[in-house]
């Protein structure tokens, strides 16, 4: 079998070292770019994102992050949010007062968690359905989460014969959505790239879809 | 479900190097900090937290190549403080590789580095270190210090910490200047009046010296531990502390 590609959606979120290597470990030939071919082209694309949901939106926008990644989901191309690369497949996002409107894929809000101690930093227990792909063989694993905003409803219903979103859940101060396995669109809230082992198993867990 | 309690290895490093001893019998280059934090992540360490004891120009530049090489092969957050001045040091750092920038004495000089920080890359990008000693000059009767504690400041450190957090905070490095080095365990009622005051993670520093120094410490209400030398000594493992975390009942990331 050859390797699989991924692109790693470059533009211009903070740190993606750990992102491309961990992939990379996790057995995919790795692209850092936002070549809009070789977004479409490669077997999977992977959209970090790190800091607020407006300035991430903006900066996806400025190169027409939207476009590529609807074009792929429209295709069945296989497409991975990580943290507010997850957050932003959200219809919106409210930080501070400001609501800012997120790529929508998905129904729901993003906002910040109701909890005494924020961020929510460090890692924690996941409650992913038994059949998840991604988590498969991980139910027991801790996972490493650094944000203070999430979405805490999933809303998504769909009809047969889609098969019904994989939504998996953690919790710090109230329960939120910790990662989605809805098609060719999944996405995580916390970062499977700074996870350790755990995190690298996730990720051939993902390679293996694709 | 809960969030899990951090262990945190600290590594100093000057030049490239690891600077204090680390005694580990396994490896190969023992002042190699990329090694080091390898066999940490190995073990089963959390987090990890470099400290540049040297932040001159020349020594950036290494450490910069050394925050890289490092998260090529260590996939757990880590943290860069000493030195960090303006808010393109932590863009630098960032992009290096690092997750988390703790800044320190740059931000008593210039409080608002925190808020200009936090605007630019996030609160969770951005600790704020605090070296604290006991002192009759404060009304908490705890100062913050700078040069590594020998220079008191007049800084209350309670509302230092307080204000910090305001400004953009997004985690509090609670290094005791008064414990730190003597072994016999952190300071507790620091460790618990940070708590009191704090909406953000804190880390208990200074003074451990035992694999059962760490559970008062997470008693006290910090959110996780860090220590030097008594990883480095290789007289404690990070396996052995968060056996001994969980035999007390707190939750622990296990290999």
């Amino acid at each position: 079998m050859s390797r699989k590609t991924v692109v790693v959606f470059d533009y211009g979120t903070g740190n993606i070292h750990s992102a491309i290597k961990a992939v990379e470990l996790a057995g995919a030939t790795v692209e850092l770019t936002r070549d809009k071919q070789k977004c479409a082209q490669a077997d999977g694309l992977l959209v970090p994102g790190v800091g607020a949901f407006a300035a991430v939106m903006e900066a996806l926008n400025a190169v027409d992050g939207g476009e590529i990644i609807d074009r792929r989901l429209a295709g069945s191309r296989p497409v991975l949010g990580i943290c507010v690369g997850m957050q932003v497949m959200f219809e919106n996002g409210v930080e501070g007062g400001v609501d800012t409107q997120g790529l929508g894929e998905w129904p729901g809000t993003v906002r910040k968690l109701n909890a005494p101690i924020l961020p929510h930093m460090g890692w924690n227990n996941i409650d992913a359905p038994k059949d998840s792909v991604l988590f498969d063989g991980l139910h027991d694993e801790r996972f490493y989460f650094v944000h203070s905003f999430a979405a805490t409803d999933w809303t998504l219903d769909v009809m047969p014969p889609f098969p019904a979103p994989k939504v998996t859940w953690a919790e710090h101060g109230e329960r939120f959505v910790a990662a989605v396995e809805n098609g060719p669109l999944c996405a995580t809230q916390f970062h499977p790239e700074k996870s350790g082992e755990a995190g690298i198993r996730f990720l051939k867990n993902w390679l293996a879809t694709l | 479900m809960t969030l899990a309690v951090r262990v945190i290895p600290c590594l100093d490093v000057a030049d490239g190097r690891v600077v204090k001893g680390v005694n580990f019998r396994d490896l190969r280059d023992a002042g190699d900090p990329v090694e080091l934090a390898r066999q940490y992540y190995l073990q089963g360490a959390d987090e990890l937290t470099f400290l540049d004891v040297k932040a001159t120009v020349d020594n950036r530049s290494t450490m910069y190549d050394v925050v890289a090489r490092t998260a090529e092969n260590v996939f757990i957050p880590l943290t860069v403080g000493g030195g960090v001045r303006t808010v393109d040091d932590v863009g630098r750092l960032l992009a290096s590789g690092a997750d988390k920038v703790g800044v320190n004495s740059a931000a008593i000089a210039r409080p608002e580095l925190l808020s200009d920080i936090s605007g630019r890359y996030g609160a969770q990008v951005l600790v704020l270190s605090l070296d604290i000693t006991r002192s009759p000059s404060t009304r908490s009767g705890f100062v913050v210090t700078t040069h590594g504690g020998r220079q008191e400041t007049t800084l209350d450190a309670l509302e230092w910490a307080k204000r910090a957090i305001e400004l953009g905070a997004g985690e509090l490095l609670v290094n005791s200047i008064d414990a730190d080095g003597t072994k016999d365990g952190f300071d507790l009622e620091l460790v618990a009046a940070i708590r009191a005051l704090s909406s953000v993670p804190v880390i208990a520093s200074g003074g451990a010296g035992r694999v059962e120094d760490f559970a008062p410490a997470i008693a006290a209400g910090a959110d996780a531990v860090l220590a030097a030398s008594i990883f480095h000594s290789g007289e404690v493992l990070v396996s052995e502390v968060k056996t001994d975390l969980a035999r007390h009942g707190y939750p622990v990331r296990t290999l």
